[in-house]
């Protein structure tokens, strides 16, 4: 039962990524990588980390997406589809990328993953343990993420001021 | 101890985890290699970025440690501020440029 929801869902975060890069419309991006996103999502659920499933909801498909989707909006791209398609691009793009597919497969069958430590408990993604982690020995790097924030804040906000033109 | 992985990693081998996040990663650059918008550009790297996300998840669940769970929360908080930054530079030079085409991007070179 589990197998089956997983290669299903595998099959369709996979589809929904590539219609990301193939659809003409910004719009259309958009909404297939918020699709996308509560897919990887549902792989965390299958994984029990559901922490993380909740944050990517809450971050990438809230956050995120809804930034994306005001600024395409905002620029109103909708009537700019891009016209002229060379073949080109396609295929220096597919073949450098599956060439890198390639080698990290090889690399894999070749490497030896190390055995599984002996586990005392599955249950490391909930809300619970994570927190507890992240604040007794992870409070350095969350104190300084909030000033990476503040930073970006800052820095939004010096770039979107008006110029004065003298 | 009866079984010494998470329960879906005796189904699930973690392989299929490393394939699954590889075609995802390959995915998403592809796309930045093909597309000139740079809007969908950008969301090719947030694919990339989940990609990375979902192998360091899985992989934490497959070894019981948590750093790596801690590492995709970290790298959240990082893309959400890269994402804000980024978008509000593609906003300032729309407002200069009038198009979202990274050919017409090159003209930033100094």
């Amino acid at each position: 039962m589990i197998d089956i929801i997983f290669y299903v869902l595998s099959a369709l975060t996979i589809i929904s990524a590539t219609m990301v890069i193939v659809s003409k419309h910004p719009i259309r991006s958009i909404l297939f990588l918020v699709l996308t996103f509560f897919l990887i999502s549902a792989h965390y659920v299958l994984l029990n980390a559901q922490f993380l499933a909740l944050v990517n909801i809450v971050v990438y498909a809230g956050a995120i997406m809804v930034l994306f989707l005001f600024v395409v909006m905002f620029l109103n791209l909708n009537e700019e589809v891009e016209k002229v398609r060379h073949y080109f691009p396609w295929f220096a793009a597919v073949i450098s990328g599956g060439s890198l597919m390639l080698i990290i497969t090889s690399a894999l069958d070749k490497s030896v993953l190390l055995s599984p430590y002996p586990v005392k408990d599955y249950s490391i993604g909930l809300v619970e343990n994570l927190g507890s982690v992240l604040y007794r020995e992870y409070l350095l790097p969350m104190e300084l993420s909030a000033v990476l924030f503040f930073i970006a804040m800052a820095g939004v906000m010096l770039l979107s001021r008006k110029e004065k033109v003298d | 101890m009866e079984n010494q992985v998470p329960e879906i990693f005796s189904i699930i081998p973690h392989t299929h985890y490393v394939l699954l996040s590889t075609i995802l990663f390959v995915v998403g650059l592809i796309g930045v290699m093909i597309r000139k918008n740079v809007i969908i550009m950008f969301m090719c790297i947030e694919i990339m970025l989940n990609a990375v996300n979902l192998m360091l998840t899985s992989t934490s669940a497959y070894y019981s440690h948590s750093g790596g769970q801690i590492m995709v929360f970290f790298t959240m908080a990082v893309a959400a501020a890269e994402v804000s930054v980024g978008l509000a530079i593609i906003v300032m030079i729309y407002k200069n440029l009038k198009t979202t085409n990274i050919d017409a991007f090159q003209k930033l070179k100094g």
